[in-house]
């Protein structure tokens, strides 16, 4: 297997965005196949200068998720920002298999972007799509989102997979203040790392954030008058519910699919288990009933069933129990430590930290099968979570100085990793599709 | 149900923290001043004792007794006491208490038995392999494990606190065998000292 050394992008191109939110972005390991593509600058209709560079966030984004190598600018031939100005064999040449043109255009107080996809090789035009499609003017700050939809409907119509490009990943930040205390930080940032803010700053650990399956609410757990809570945030508004503060652990949330209740994990009957919290009617619901530790739940995309951590066994694996209660399943028997799950979209596989011989990898279980795979190699790996697609799994290890984010393909391939210029970032969570 | 709270807080938008990383904070109000301040300064100042070094025997103790009887005042602050010693190591996803601990947990025990206003929080850590929320929840399980023992000999149920931080306040900051041991213990935290 060839490993390549692919490249190092920064994201942080705009200059008002501050130092410390950004996140870098490399990719570590891609596949050899990968489909060269040319993505050519979009053509700008009589502006001075583009305020944002489309087709680079999109070839960056294509780049990114190691299926694709899109070709430098600097050995194109032509510069065709319609179809009729496209000869296919300036691309042929470049060994190109895909091509990307378009244009964006002042419109009244907005923008408008036209774009269309081709198969070199064959001639044809794939998809062409006119933005926004409904005749409203996009703001030039809705610009780089278009790019993310704009990469999301080429990837989508070159691998037959939705592209994730416009999702977003909620993590944690630990930063040593001048104190020396450490500064925690919820932060939720563009899939590509670029335009990461701080949706809660605390002096206090934060912990174990969960998106809403609406993507418009973050659970997560914080210490406040150092006891853990359980709070849901709305993040654009910033809107915040105290869930529960009960005497001990307050931990661990995760949502419903259907977004109704949570589960989460408490220890209030002096042992940690868990409940599920019924939003609407209020009502909590104890759902495990045993001595060990019992954590980490996570639903089943179905809703019918919720995958935890416990050492009921001596050891922490992972059991599988119906929402309505009933016994616990135990699904993983390979190691001696399994915990963290996260389940894959369509349910057929959970993601975990695995450790074996002292050290901590993110594995796959194949929950039809029951084979594991490990798919990564730190020492000190954890917090495994699923891209909405399935094509991804993003998880916390740790760099050469500090806790930094990554991500591995679920065929283990592509890798990619995500740092910050300093302090520890932890406890990724990629977000749903955008509703 | 009763005990649910709501609590609503507007914090800045969003968009107004692009630039301000750092500010804005959300629950400034819940955070006081002193709060930031570890646990280690608040009454654990032996903590730097290395697990190995507080391998209190017999010996130990009748040399704590034998000490020159000058010290005067709270034998809380009594720096040749076994109740200088305020932090309780364990083994590797483990929480039960090793036999050299008996001996400092008696000492608390007792204290508080003597004294009755005495109010202390058991702060249950971990290392930082293995998940966040297993630590979390194997934190609480060897603050429980101290709090028995303390309540078995003489503390009262009304003075003891537990609370886990998980491994989200490492003592040391290392990512080395050394470092996790140091990680994986129990704190105990008096009221007011």
């Amino acid at each position: 297997m060839v490993r390549l050394i692919v490249w190092c992008a920064v994201i942080g191109l705009c200059v008002m965005q501050p130092a410390r939110a950004v996140l870098n972005i490399e990719i570590t390991q891609g596949v050899d196949e990968a489909t060269p593509i040319a993505v050519v600058p979009f053509g700008n209709s009589g502006m001075a200068t583009l305020p944002v560079d489309l087709a680079e966030i999109i070839s960056a984004d294509l780049q990114r998720s190691g299926r694709f190598s899109p070709l430098p600018r600097r050995d194109f031939l032509a510069r065709p920002s319609e179809g009729r100005q496209v000869r296919f064999k300036d691309w042929r040449v470049l060994n190109a298999e895909n091509l990307v043109i378009g244009k964006i255009t002042r419109s009244g107080n907005g923008y408008t972007i036209q774009f269309q996809l081709f198969d070199v090789f064959r001639g044809v035009q794939l998809v062409g799509y006119n933005i926004p499609a409904d005749g409203r003017v996009l703001p030039v700050s809705g610009l780089r989102r278009a790019a993310h939809q704009i990469a999301d409907i080429i990837y989508e119509a070159l691998t037959g997979e939705r592209g994730v490009f416009a999702t977003r990943i909620a993590y944690v930040t630990a930063v040593e203040g001048l104190s020396g205390a450490l500064k925690y930080s919820l932060m939720v940032a563009d899939a590509d790392g670029y335009g990461s803010r701080a949706v809660l700053n605390s002096k206090q650990p934060l912990l174990s954030p969960s998106w809403s399956p609406n993507g418009k609410w973050l659970a997560y757990a914080s210490f406040e008058k150092r006891r853990p809570k359980l709070f849901i945030q709305e993040i654009v508004s910033g809107r915040r519910e105290m869930l529960t503060s009960f005497p001990g652990l307050n931990g661990a949330p995760s949502w419903s699919p259907n977004g109704r209740k949570l589960a989460m994990v408490l220890s209030k009957d002096g042992n940690p288990e868990i409940y599920l919290y019924d939003r609407s009617r209020k009502k909590l619901r104890r759902l495990t009933h045993h001595l060990g530790i019992d954590t980490e739940p996570v639903w089943a995309p179905d809703g019918r069933s919720i995958v935890f951590t416990s050492d009921r066994g001596g050891q922490p694996q992972l059991y599988r129990i119906s929402v309505n209660g009933g016994d616990a399943q135990r699904l993983t028997f390979e190691g001696k430590y399994n915990a963290k799950a996260s389940f894959s979209p369509d349910g057929k596989l959970l993601a975990m930290v695995h450790g074996a011989n002292g050290k901590y990898y993110i594995a796959l279980l194949e929950l039809e099968t029951g084979i594991l795979r490990v798919l990564t190699d730190g020492a000190l790996d954890e917090s495994p979570s699923f891209a909405p697609n399935g094509s991804m799994i993003i998880y916390a290890t740790r760099g050469r100085r500090s806790g930094v984010l990554a991500a591995v393909s679920v065929d283990g391939r592509v890798k990619q990793r995500l740092s910050l210029p300093e302090g520890d970032a932890r406890e990724p969570a990629w977000s749903p599709f955008k509703r | 149900m009763n005990t649910y709270v709501r609590l609503f807080i507007v914090v800045i938008p969003v968009l107004l923290m692009l630039g301000c990383g750092t500010t804005g904070s959300a629950i400034k109000g819940d955070d006081t001043a002193g709060s930031s301040a570890p646990a280690e300064e608040s009454g654990a100042a032996s903590s730097v004792a290395a697990p190995d070094d507080s391998g209190f025997s017999g010996n130990a103790l009748s040399d704590g007794s034998s000490a020159p009887a000058a010290f005067s005042g709270d034998p809380l602050d009594d720096p040749s006491s076994l109740l200088s010693k305020r932090v309780i190591y364990f083994d590797y996803d483990r929480s039960s208490v090793k036999p050299q601990y008996r001996a400092v947990i008696e000492a608390h025990a007792a204290y508080m038995a003597d004294h009755p206003a005495a109010r202390v929080t058991l702060e249950g850590h971990a290392d930082e392999r293995g998940s966040r929320e297993y630590n979390m929840a194997l934190g609480e399980r060897r603050a429980q494990a101290v709090r028995r023992l303390l309540a078995l000999q003489g503390a009262s149920a009304v003075q003891l606190d537990v609370v886990s931080f998980g491994e989200e306040r490492p003592a040391v900051m290392g990512h080395n065998e050394m470092s996790w041991e140091r990680n994986r213990r129990v704190e105990l935290v008096y009221a007011g000292r």
